[in-house]
C-alpha cells in the first residue's frame, strides 16, 4: 500500500482500531475535495492494532471532540511535508451537543432547543454526567 | 450574586449550619420574621401534584409576610399546550421574586436556572434531587439530637429509589464521625456510585437485610417505604416484608434516645402505634420542613441567611 506524505494537514495517529469512521463521520471529512487517506487495522508496537487518519489540508478541528471521542489519539501537524506540533489529547472537561442523555426521566428528552451538556465526572474511568439528571456516560460510547 | 438551590451539595456545610440556625430563631422568634418578605411573591410551579411540599412552601412564604402565587399541576399550567420550562420560568420570572418548582423530569430545575430572573428552588425534580427534603431532614436531626455529627443513621426500607436517603446521605458524609446503618431487601440496596461516593469519602457503612438486627444501635432511623412491586421474586416479598415495618415490639429492643424520622407519606411501614411514641419525630419534621424553606427563601432573597 503506498500512500503520498501529506504536505500541509494532519496525520491523526493511534486512532483505536475500528473508531477511524467515527472520527471521519465527526470531521466532515466525506465533503472534503483534498486527498484523504484512512488506514485500518495498522501494526502498532504499542496497541497492537490501530488506525490512522491522513488529511491533506489544514481544516478547522475540535481537538476537544477528537479527544473525548478517543482520548488515546495523536495529532501530528504538517507544514510543508514537515511535522511541525505533535499534540497528545485528552478527555475534555464539558462536551455540549455531542452525545444524548439516555435517560428517558431527563429533562432534555422533552425541552425545545436545550443543550445536551455532559461533564467529565471521573477521568480515570473515563465517565461522564448529563448536567441535567446527573446520568452517567462513558467516553466513546454511542 | 444570585443564587439558586438545585441540589443539597450546592450549599456548603458551613452554609448549611448557617441556615438551620436562622431557622432556630424563627422557631423562637416567629413574630420577628413576620413581615420579613412583605410586598415580595413566591410563585409555586407543580408540574405534578404534591401536598406536603408545596403547601409548605407557601406557608413558609405566608409566615413571612410574603404572597404566593402558581399552579399545582401541568394541567393548569401553559404546559399542558406545549410550552416549555424555560419559557414558563422566564414569563414567571416577570411575576414573581422567587420561584420553587417541582417538575417530574429530572433536571428540570437546571434548565430553569438557566434562564430565571429570579432564584430558583428545585422542589423535587423526578427521582433525582430534592433538596429542602434534605434541609428539613438536617434540621429534625439536629434538634432532635443537638448535633450533626457523631451520629449512627440507620436508613431502611428503599434505598434504591429513595431520592431522600441519597440526598441525607450525600449531605452527612460531610460531617464528622457519621456511621451508617443501611437496612434493606438486596433488591432495593444503595446504588453502586452511591456505595462508591461514602467509600471515596472515608464514611463506614454496613448494609444488613433486618431491622431488628440493628435497631438497637441506631441514633436515628430513618424509613421510607419498600414497594410490592420492586421486589424480583413473591418468596423475598413475603420473607422480608415485615422486616421494614416499624412497631412497637421492634421499638423495644430500639435505645430510649433514638430518633424516627420518615419523609411521608407513610402507607404501613411505620405501625400508628408508633405515633404517640416520644422518639417518632415525623410530625415535628414536617413542622420543621416550613421553618427551614423560611430560613431558605430569606437566604436566596436577602442573604440573611
Amino acid at each position: 500500500m503506498n500512500i503520498d506524505s501529506i504536505q500541509n494537514g494532519y496525520v491523526i495517529d493511534h486512532i483505536r482500531a475500528g473508531r477511524s469512521m467515527e472520527i471521519y463521520r465527526y470531521l466532515g471529512l466525506d465533503s472534503l475535495d483534498c486527498s484523504v487517506a484512512i488506514i485500518r487495522n495498522a501494526k502498532s508496537a504499542r496497541m497492537g492494532k490501530k488506525d490512522i487518519i491522513k488529511i491533506d489540508e489544514e481544516i478547522p478541528v475540535n481537538l476537544e471532540m477528537l479527544g473525548y471521542i478517543d482520548p488515546g489519539i495523536t495529532v501530528n501537524v504538517i507544514r510543508n511535508g514537515e511535522r511541525v506540533d505533535k499534540k497528545h489529547l485528552e478527555l475534555p472537561q464539558r462536551v455540549v451537543n455531542v452525545i444524548r442523555c439516555k435517560n428517558p426521566r431527563c429533562i432534555t428528552q422533552i425541552e425545545q432547543e436545550v443543550d445536551q451538556i455532559f461533564f467529565l465526572a471521573d477521568r480515570g474511568k473515563q465517565t461522564y454526567r448529563c448536567l441535567y439528571c446527573e446520568t452517567a456516560h462513558k467516553s466513546g460510547e454511542g | 450574586m444570585m443564587r439558586h438551590l438545585l441540589d443539597i451539595v450546592d450549599l456548603s456545610t458551613r452554609e448549611i449550619d448557617e441556615l438551620l440556625d436562622v431557622a432556630d430563631q424563627i422557631i423562637a422568634q416567629p413574630r420577628e420574621y413576620r413581615e420579613k418578605m412583605r410586598h415580595r411573591k413566591l410563585a409555586t410551579l407543580f408540574f405534578e401534584p404534591s401536598t406536603r411540599t408545596r403547601l409548605s412552601f407557601e406557608a413558609a412564604m405566608l409566615e413571612l409576610g410574603g404572597s404566593v402565587l402558581g399552579f399545582s399541576s401541568a394541567d393548569s399550567s401553559s404546559a399542558a399546550k406545549g410550552e416549555s420550562v424555560a419559557d414558563t420560568v422566564r414569563t414567571v420570572g416577570c411575576y414573581a421574586d422567587i420561584i420553587a418548582m417541582r417538575h417530574p423530569k429530572e433536571g428540570a430545575p437546571t434548565v430553569a436556572a438557566q434562564v430565571s430572573p429570579v432564584p430558583i428552588i428545585n422542589a423535587g425534580d423526578g427521582g433525582h434531587n430534592h433538596p429542602t427534603q434534605t434541609l428539613t431532614d438536617l434540621l429534625t436531626i439536629r434538634r432532635e439530637k443537638g448535633r450533626l455529627d457523631q451520629l449512627v443513621v440507620g436508613m431502611c426500607g428503599d434505598l434504591q429509589f429513595g431520592r431522600t436517603v441519597h440526598s441525607l446521605m450525600n449531605a452527612m458524609a460531610r460531617y464528622k464521625s457519621i456511621r451508617f446503618v443501611l437496612i434493606s431487601p438486596r433488591e432495593l440496596c444503595i446504588p453502586d456510585y452511591l456505595r462508591e461516593s461514602m467509600r471515596k469519602a472515608g464514611v463506614p457503612f454496613v448494609e444488613v437485610e433486618k431491622l431488628e438486627d440493628v435497631i438497637g444501635t441506631l441514633d436515628i432511623l430513618y424509613m421510607t417505604r419498600v414497594q410490592k412491586e420492586r421486589f424480583f421474586n413473591e418468596a423475598d416479598y413475603v420473607r422480608l416484608k415485615d422486616s421494614y415495618i416499624l412497631d412497637p415490639e421492634k421499638l423495644s429492643r430500639a435505645r430510649q434516645d433514638l430518633c424516627i424520622m420518615h419523609p411521608l407519606p407513610r402507607v404501613n411501614e411505620i405501625s400508628r402505634a408508633v405515633d404517640s411514641d416520644p422518639r417518632a419525630a415525623y410530625f415535628r419534621q414536617v413542622l420543621n420542613g416550613k421553618f427551614v424553606r423560611m430560613a431558605l427563601i430569606l437566604k436566596l432573597l436577602e442573604g440573611e441567611a
